[in-house]
């Protein structure tokens, strides 16, 4: 173990010095020379050194600060993630939980936005379907969790299914949303030009409801990784000791190491952001004519 | 060059007919238009100027066919409207550019939707009407990179590359500051002279409207009708010297005084109250 602690601070030190150096890019210059960029490493500093202090001054004083001072301090976060790295669990932990978060959304999305497009362009179908998902939509994902492990045979299923839940109702209402928000002069425009039902359809309603569904998209995300956090933590474990990350914070604290279920929390922030900023750049690509704001 | 060819022949004469239309139901009903007879006239530009709250964009809406009358009959060269057509073309209050397309996308929109012609034709039409209207290097930008008048001379574009056989403008320079709507009524002036489509414009600016009309419409108040019929004899091509001199102040005095008349019923209707009667008698003056 204490091998393993040894090479990973090592090892990990090395590399990040090596990699900082050749980044010499304009973009990153730019970045650097911004204030903005300068702010946010002053504050991100600046809070983990608070936490620091708050953490040591029992040990130092014999004061305890009420809350933060029963949290480690990030040094020993530090010093169990070095350690948690070089664990298998740990990575299969992150990949099983972007596995059933991604199953989940594209699920989500592949059902979400014909729905709501639906919803928003047949008032036949949005009598029918519109009061049925409206009851539904206040029941938290969470409350689905029994239920679902009942209705599927897996429990790999169950949780992807709660993850769909997460997403699907947000990605719907900003859609259906979107979609009835659309200037109904740009389609008065297109009828005059000669536009068909499904031209008005595929012209003006699909790219006139994008910024919606991107909308919905990031949200949708966002509540993704809360829900398969708490379902991981409720069903319990998976079989080769990896049961996502929300069993991993889960074990870490049966386990009673409280940095280690710290790590398992930042990890979840990192996972997270790092999904948003794939949206956000998904987004941008497709919607040229919003990168102009 | 087909299209100068044939506009020129365009003949293309509106009809309303005892035009009726209103809004709400049998117990709170509103009656926006009633009993609206006009006859816009084939290659002249009509102008409608009404008080503001008539129903100038219902009247559109009408001729457009976005909607559709009560009672009366809309016949276009003697064939009744019953829907959207690419024979009226809206250019719509603010700019109703698509936000997801370029300006020559925009601009193309119509005829490359019908198909009826080769993309090579319509791009050569989209560009020549582009430098037209000075948006050339622009075409390439999205709508919202363009500056309010800029977006009105896109639309315009927009709308002329259909070749309509009358042209519906609904207050198309409304937000406008003031320095941009001058220019802008200015270059619709002239592309109008160069081959004097059909044109019905609508407005609620006495001035905008005498500078433009061939025909000025002052319309009554809600329910809207035709008050009266003003024609404009102003020399073409205009210039906006022209709206100094005596003939000028006199169409605005007379449409103006129509207007206040119209303005200070509808004040009076809503306030319902002898007070207002009195200070509209006082301020009128007459």
């Amino acid at each position: 173990m204490s091998e393993a602690v040894q090479n990973g601070g090592t090892s990990n030190g090395a590399h990040s010095s090596g990699e900082i150096k050749p980044r010499k890019k304009s973009k990153l210059g730019k970045a650097l020379s911004s204030k903005t960029f300068w702010r946010g490493v002053i504050a991100l500093v600046g809070f983990v050194v608070f936490w620091e202090l708050c953490s040591r001054t029992y040990g130092w004083t014999g004061i305890q600060i009420p809350w933060i001072g029963k949290v480690p301090p990030p040094t020993e976060v530090i010093y169990a993630w070095s350690y948690v790295i070089w664990l298998p669990g740990y990575w299969e932990s992150w990949y099983l939980s972007s596995a059933r978060v991604f199953a989940g959304f594209i699920v989500a999305m592949v059902l979400g936005i014909p729905f709501g497009l639906c919803l928003a362009v047949n008032k036949y179908f949005y009598d029918i379907f519109f009061p049925p998902f409206e009851v539904l939509r206040p029941i938290p994902p969470l409350a689905w969790v029994p239920a679902s492990i009942v209705f599927w045979p897996t429990t790999e299923m169950s949780i992807t299914f709660v993850t769909f839940l997460g997403a699907f109702y947000t990605i719907v209402i900003n859609v259906l949303g979107g979609a009835r928000s659309i200037d109904i002069r740009y389609l008065r425009a297109a009828q005059s030009m000669g536009a068909t039902q499904w031209d008005l359809f595929s012209k003006i309603i699909l790219p006139g409801t994008l910024p919606s569904i991107f909308t919905g998209a990031a949200v949708g995300m966002g509540i993704t990784w809360e829900v398969v956090l708490a379902g991981e933590m409720i069903s319990g474990g998976g079989q080769q000791g990896g049961g996502g990350l929300g069993f991993f914070i889960w074990s870490s604290y049966m386990g009673g190491t409280v940095a280690q279920v710290i790590v398992g929390m930042i990890s979840i922030g990192i996972a997270g952001y790092l999904s948003s900023s794939l949206i956000r750049y998904i987004g941008s690509i497709s919607m040229p004519w919003r990168r102009l704001f | 060059m087909n299209a100068e060819v044939k506009s020129g022949q365009n003949q293309a004469t509106l009809e309303l007919q005892n035009v009726s239309r209103s809004y709400g139901d049998e117990w709170s009903q509103e009656h926006i238009i009633a009993d609206f007879s006009l006859t816009v006239e084939s290659n002249k530009l009509t102008v409608l100027v009404g008080p503001s709250g008539c129903g100038k964009s219902t009247l559109v809406n009408l001729i457009a066919g976005f909607d559709k009358p009560d009672s009366g009959k809309i016949l276009l060269n003697g064939k009744q409207v019953t829907g959207p057509g690419q024979d009226r073309m809206v250019v719509f209050q603010e700019t109703a550019l698509m936000p997801w397309q370029t300006t020559r996308q925009n601009v193309v929109f119509g005829p490359k939707l019908r198909g009826e012609r080769s993309d090579a034709d319509i791009d050569a039409e989209a560009n020549r009407l582009l430098d037209k209207v000075g948006l050339a290097e622009f075409k390439d930008k999205y709508p919202i990179q363009l500056s309010g008048g800029m977006q009105r001379r896109a639309e315009l574009a927009r709308a002329m590359i259909n070749h309509p056989l009358i042209m519906i403008m609904d207050e198309p320079f409304r937000g406008l500051d003031a320095m941009s709507r001058e220019l802008m009524q200015e270059f619709f002036v002239r592309l109008y002279e160069e081959n004097r489509r059909t044109n019905l414009f609508v407005t609620s600016e006495i001035e905008e409207a005498i500078f433009l009309a061939d025909r000025l419409v002052v319309l009554s108040n809600r329910p809207t009708s035709v008050r009266k019929v003003i024609d404009i004899t102003l020399p073409r091509p205009r210039d906006f010297h022209m709206l100094s001199s005596t003939e000028a102040y006199e169409y605005k005095r007379e449409a103006m005084e129509l207007l206040h008349e119209e303005a200070m019923r509808s004040f009076n209707r809503a306030s319902g109250s002898g007070l207002m009667d009195a200070i509209a008698g006082g301020g009128g003056g007459d």
